[in-house]
């Protein structure tokens, strides 16, 4: 791995009293690259995001997100990175346009800019028919597109995407995926959430959570040689089912 | 800095005046409550049921009791001796006037005219209330005695407890309704969700705070304006002093109650655990410290401490004096400075305990 890491964290560990929700994980993530995290609900996936984002503090361990402290520096990461949250955490009461000019201003830009970084993000998911709806009436496969505006409007290096996906049709889910696709041809790094195993199959490379341990970091085609296995689904079944964990 | 600080007050904004529901609650909820107080809480007696036993049956005894029920605070009715207990038991009356045989003729002769006055002091305040008025009247028909207090009531002549109790409804309305406001603030969008997106944002508590006071401090000061001009028409209590000093007085209120609202949400996970907050907060210290009704001064020592950090104690006597007395500034800068340094302070404490985090 000759290129940067723009994520990188070793022996981190969230505890929530006594629940150890993520356990000394450590791994590293080169620029441009799409991450897929995977592991059953509860597994860490999430905790382990928000840490890297600086909504939560660990525990113990260290680790650095586009060269800055996850722990100092969390407020200069911030605008570095765009977040994408599991649940929709837009305002619903507001328009899309409205959305995007509020998250605009609060990343610093300037009207003009914001028109303009809207429209060609807006045409680039779809939405530009809908600008002036309410978030609120969307349906969720929609919703989840403007939350991807929003998180990129501000153009950052690193995305965040949790669970972006979940609950949304097929076609949908595919098209999201062009989406990251795309992104990732611009040279940002994506780092997504999924507990859909034919997504893992689009990632550069999966880590793959058990019981807040990260117990594979590999590519899907070297993961699924070693487990034998036709596909992600299967070498997810073998781990975690196996015994070696 | 100014550029997120503005994003953060037009969302805000768009929030609230697109919530056209919420909004009309918020603009009529202190008027039903300012009419509610306003004719609930009231010390004015009228219509006492008063008996009178009248012995003497002269033009003079007639004369008295005539006067006695001329005013609209005395309800007369005729009784003999014997029934005085009976009357007191069954709540017939609460005070019995006995006119003697000799009163008449005390009069004439120039001696000093007595008549007896039994009174139920279960409630003393009221029982104090009968006296000094009966007192009154018929000393005025005993005519000039020996020597005389000749009192002279200023600021509120016909101490109506309007004048008294609408500047206090005011400042006890407001304060909760402020608070109100931006106590579900910051709780809502933690409830909402939206908390989680501004958490991963740049955005400065010190932006995030200004940015959710500044809108809510526009809406209270309408609803403060709003119950100021009808309770002032509406209970006729003239405002002796400054208006604009009243508004300038009432915006520094609304600061206060707003920024207590915003300290209130940034501590509080759900919008129900803040509204019961802001609700405990707000009205008992204020209706039962700050003097609205009983006087600081006569209290405990305890709760005069307490009625030290209650904002209405200080707003209360800002109220009173220019409405009632037509204070100025130069009487009322100590009470102001203590205002704007709660106001100071809760915002301050507020940027501090908003959380940057989840959890």
């Amino acid at each position: 791995m000759d290129r940067e890491p723009v994520v990188e964290v070793r022996d981190l560990t969230r505890r929530f009293g006594d629940f150890l929700a993520v356990d000394q994980v450590s791994f590293r993530v080169p620029r441009g690259e799409i991450f897929g995290f995977l592991g059953a609900n509860g597994a860490g996936k999430t905790t382990t995001m928000r840490m890297l984002c600086g909504l939560l503090l660990p525990s113990s361990g260290s680790g650095t997100v586009a060269g800055f402290d996850i722990v100092r520096e969390n407020e200069r990461i911030k605008t570095r990175i765009g977040y994408m949250s599991q649940r929709f955490s837009l305002y619903e009461e507001l328009t899309v346009r409205e959305n995007l000019q509020f998250y605009g201003g609060v990343y610093g830009l300037a009207g003009r800019q914001i028109a303009a970084r809207s429209a060609v993000l807006l045409d680039s998911v779809g939405l530009e028919r809908q600008a002036d709806t309410r978030a609120g009436s969307l349906p969720l496969g929609w919703k989840q597109r403007l939350a991807l505006s929003s998180a990129l409007l501000h153009d950052p290096p690193i995305i965040f995407l949790d669970e972006p996906t979940s609950g949304v049709d097929p076609a949908s889910r595919r098209s999201f995926w062009l989406l990251i696709y795309q992104l990732a041809d611009r040279g940002k790094t994506v780092f997504v959430t999924t507990h859909y195993m034919d997504e893992a199959e689009y990632c550069h490379r999966v880590g793959i959570m058990k019981l807040g341990r990260l117990v594979e970091v590999e590519n899907p085609q070297a993961l699924k040689q070693r487990h034998r296995a036709a596909s992600m689904q299967e070498v997810f079944l073998q781990i975690v089912r196996g015994e070696d964990a | 800095m100014s550029r997120v600080l503005l994003s953060i007050f037009r969302k805000e904004m768009t929030h609230i005046l697109r919530d056209l529901q919420s909004l009309f609650m918020v603009l009529t909820m202190p008027l039903l409550m300012l009419f509610l107080y306003g004719y609930a809480i009231t010390l004015d007696m009228r219509r006492i049921d008063m008996a009178v036993v009248d012995q003497s049956r002269t033009l003079e005894s007639r004369e008295l009791i005539e006067r006695l029920s001329s005013t609209s605070f005395f309800r007369l009715a005729s009784a003999s001796v014997q029934d005085v207990d009976v009357l007191f038991q069954a709540r017939q009356a609460r005070c019995v006037l006995i006119i003697p045989r000799d009163y008449a003729a005390s009069l004439a002769s120039g001696r000093e005219a007595r008549v007896h006055l039994l009174i139920d002091a279960s409630d003393p305040n009221a029982a104090n209330f009968i006296n000094a008025y009966v007192s009154r009247v018929v000393a005025s028909e005993n005519g000039p005695s020996l020597f005389s207090v000749d009192p002279r009531i200023l600021y509120n002549p016909d101490m109506r407890s309007a004048n008294f109790f609408v500047p206090g409804i005011i400042a006890l309305i407001l304060i909760l309704i402020s608070t109100l406001l931006t106590s579900i603030a910051i709780a809502r969008e933690k409830e909402t969700g939206t908390m989680e997106q501004i958490l991963v944002s740049p955005i400065r508590p010190a932006q995030m705070i200004l940015g959710k006071v500044l809108p809510y401090i526009l809406i209270g000061f309408v609803d403060g304006l709003l119950i100021l001009v009808a309770g002032s028409l509406w209970f006729r209590v003239p405002i002796r002093g400054s208006l604009a000093l009243v508004m300038a007085m009432m915006l520094i209120y609304v600061i206060t109650g707003i920024s207590l609202g915003i300290l209130v949400s940034t501590i509080a996970d759900t919008q129900a655990v803040a509204m019961l907050a802001t609700v405990t907060l707000t009205v008992l210290p204020s209706m039962l410290m700050s003097g609205f009704i009983f006087p600081v001064a006569s209290m405990p020592r305890l709760f005069q401490w307490l009625s030290a950090v209650v904002p209405a104690t200080y707003f209360l006597q800002i109220i009173r004096g220019i409405i009632l007395k037509g204070n100025t500034l130069a009487n009322l800068y100590p009470q102001a400075a203590v205002l704007l340094g709660m106001d100071l302070l809760l915002i301050l404490a507020s940027m501090r305990s908003f959380r940057r985090r989840l959890e």
